[in-house]
């Protein structure tokens, strides 16, 4: 395993620096038009509402991006732009970006499936990339998260969450936080909360700086321009082991998930790219990587990718996909299952909080809150009023913004236990599936509730998460 | 449907020859001497066709071809509820993909006399046979056409104008 980042790499890095930060339109829009089809649910009101817009209409403009034209702000392209175009993608706006929302040879549940018995590639470039440095890099992430940055090892990830500085426990943004060597931190924010997330880091470090002073300040570079690239199902490790150069010397088999390791990778002709930062892990649930490239290496390498597999063994895959893979596998969507009112407890991601940090004199934002939510009402804690469960609903599929409501005994009234944040039809379970957040109490596995879908009441049964076991490599057992 | 075409950008020229029903497309509105039962179909903006009888008083609804491929594969359809009086825009049911969810909304004031049980254990139908209001086809209802229906006939378009608003939407 190397310890530092190739001069290349870093130059390149400088380089990206320079080039301006593109569009990156803000998603306030977005909420509005949420809140909208969230009324638009109320059965009354449902005939005033324009066909269509009504409904959740997936990954696409409506739901999660903002395009070109109601922002002002032109949208940006992923290096794999061309790719996407080449490949006839249909391209949609999300993030500030144009991304591919599928492609002609597969529909989303087709290539769903792929993914769960082959590999695909995802272009999820839109994502923002951030590098934190300097010696103060782990304590600040230790203030703005709940997780235990310090002690994470070297090529080690962790799920994250930025902490509102307000106290309350809200989150920001959800993250993966990698630490490299020499004390980097590589963190991968979502990309329709950029804006907000580069202000947050701007007042933070603008703060820490100000209060810590010399010997322990942060700093923050953003890989603009630079693809990352997913790999993910049970053929990448196959897919990408015969890419590899084999001077890196890297076996595979010892990176685990939640693991990383720099390695170089076989491109067209006898170029090999420059080091790249391959991460095991994923948002599909399956065995695969994440592999962050220089700007001008990125369509090689996702060339190189696909011609390594060949088209039984991988094939591009859009946001569908990825949506319905993410879903299954029992994963938030920021904007949508997490926000700024959630807090990590009743989102049931209390595991990313280590042991230590659990009590309130932890030092990160709303520690005095998760410590209270982190124990039980009944074990002197204040609990959590709502939590976020899984479901599997009858009858016709539970989207964002459905009621949960309870089933009363016979003659009693329902009442309202909480909202479907997300919902699909599964294609591996044949099943409807659904996240939400129900009023604690309910929240056991097997407890039945009604969801209502269109003016209809639907049955459905709290069930565990992930909904389709994640397959994750964690090393020859 | 209008906002999943609008969402989903790629232009598909495919959608112009996708029109497998015969007859008299090109037909003027008030074509009362034409004989086939499928004498007139008309489209809404949103995606739905209703082919009518020839005397105007009843009518069989559905979604467009385009429609049906923008959602790709149909694993749910709501059908509407047999008996009930509604007006034009009205939801009367819901398609669903895995990607999204589209409401079915009366393309005309209407009553709905029948509905198409065949989705319900099939509703992949929709992506084969959209457009065809034959048993075994993909349509949703069969409806009564009122007074007030006939009128709202005038704001759909033909299938030559349907034709031509699904190119332009696949393009911007």
């Amino acid at each position: 395993m190397r310890t530092a980042r190739t001069s290349a790499a870093r130059s390149a890095i400088q380089t990206a620096r320079r080039i301006p930060t593109t569009a990156h339109t803000a998603t306030s829009s977005c909420t509005i038009l949420l809140l909208s089809r969230r009324l638009a649910s109320t059965p009354l009101l449902r005939p005033a509402f324009h066909p269509l817009t009504t409904l959740q209409p997936t990954l696409t403009a409506v739901r999660h991006g903002s395009s070109s034209t109601s922002s002002g702000t032109p949208l940006a392209k992923t290096p794999l732009y061309d790719l996407h175009l080449a490949h006839s993608a249909k391209m949609v706006p999300f993030g500030g970006f144009h991304m591919p929302v599928q492609y002609p040879s597969l529909s989303v549940s087709a290539s769903h499936v792929f993914t769960r018995e082959h590999a695909s590639i995802f272009d999820v470039s839109h994502m923002v990339q951030r590098i934190f440095s300097g010696p103060g890099a782990a304590a600040f992430l230790e203030r703005v998260t709940p997780s235990g940055v310090a002690a994470l090892g070297v090529h080690k990830s962790t799920l994250s969450c930025l902490m509102g500085t307000d106290g309350k426990g809200g989150i920001v943004d959800d993250t993966i936080i990698t630490r490299l060597p020499d004390e980097e931190f590589y963190v991968v924010t979502n990309a329709a909360c950029r804006d907000k997330d580069d202000g947050y880091f701007e007042g933070e470090m603008q703060k820490w700086n100000g209060e810590k002073g010399e010997g322990m300040e942060v700093r923050q570079e953003q890989l603009d321009g630079w693809g990352l690239v997913a790999l993910q199902g049970p053929e990448a490790v196959e897919v990408l082991g015969r890419c590899l150069d084999q001077g890196t010397g890297v076996d595979l088999k010892k990176v685990l998930f939640g693991q990383s390791v720099y390695a170089r990778v076989k491109m067209q002709g006898m170029e090999v790219s420059s080091e790249l930062l391959i991460s095991r892990g994923g948002y599909t649930g399956e065995d695969g990587f994440e592999i962050s490239i220089p700007p001008e290496e990125t369509v090689a390498v996702t060339e190189a990718l696909l011609a390594a597999g060949g088209k039984e063994r991988v094939q591009l895959a859009g946001l569908g996909a990825r949506d319905s893979l993410r879903l299954e596998a029992g994963m938030c969507l920021y904007g949508h299952d997490l926000d700024e009112s959630t807090t990590p407890v009743e989102a049931g991601l209390g595991w990313i909080i280590p042991k230590e940090r659990r009590t309130a004199d932890s030092g990160y934002y709303g520690a005095g809150v998760l410590a209270g939510q982190l124990v039980l009402r009944s074990k002197g804690g204040t609990g959590v009023r709502r939590r976020r469960v899984g479901l599997v609903v009858e009858g016709a599929p539970a989207r964002e913004g459905a009621e949960i409501v309870s089933r009363p005994e016979e003659g009693g009234e329902p009442v309202k236990l909480g909202t479907v944040t997300s919902g699909c039809p599964s294609p591996t379970l044949g099943k409807n599936i659904a996240m939400g957040y129900v009023k604690d109490g309910f929240h056991k596995a097997g407890t039945e509730v009604d969801v209502v879908v269109r003016g209809r009441v639907r049955k459905a049964v709290v069930t565990k998460m992930p909904f389709v076991p994640t397959k994750y490599w964690k090393g020859d057992v | 449907m209008a906002s999943i075409a609008r969402c989903l950008r790629a232009a598909r020229p495919s959608t112009l020859s996708a029109f497998k029903t015969p007859v008299s497309r090109v037909c003027p509105v008030r074509a009362f001497h034409a004989t086939s039962s499928n004498a007139l179909r008309k489209y809404t903006k949103e995606h739905e066709w209703i082919d009518l009888s020839a005397d105007l008083k009843t009518g069989v609804i559905g979604i467009s071809e385009y429609a049906a491929k923008e959602l790709g594969d149909v694993v749910f359809v709501e059908l509407p509820e047999e008996g009930k009086q509604v007006n034009a825009g009205d939801a009367i049911g819901a398609v669903e993909s895995v990607k999204s969810a589209a409401d079915i909304n009366a393309p005309i004031a209407c009553k709905i006399t029948g509905i198409n049980l065949l989705l319900e254990e099939k509703p992949a139908t929709i992506n084969q046979v959209p457009e065809d209001d034959s048993h075994g086809g993909g349509w949703i209802a069969k409806v009564q056409v009122t007074e007030e229906g006939v009128k709202d006939l005038e704001k759909l378009m033909d299938p030559q104008a349907y034709a031509e608003f699904t190119a332009a939407e696949g393009e911007h």
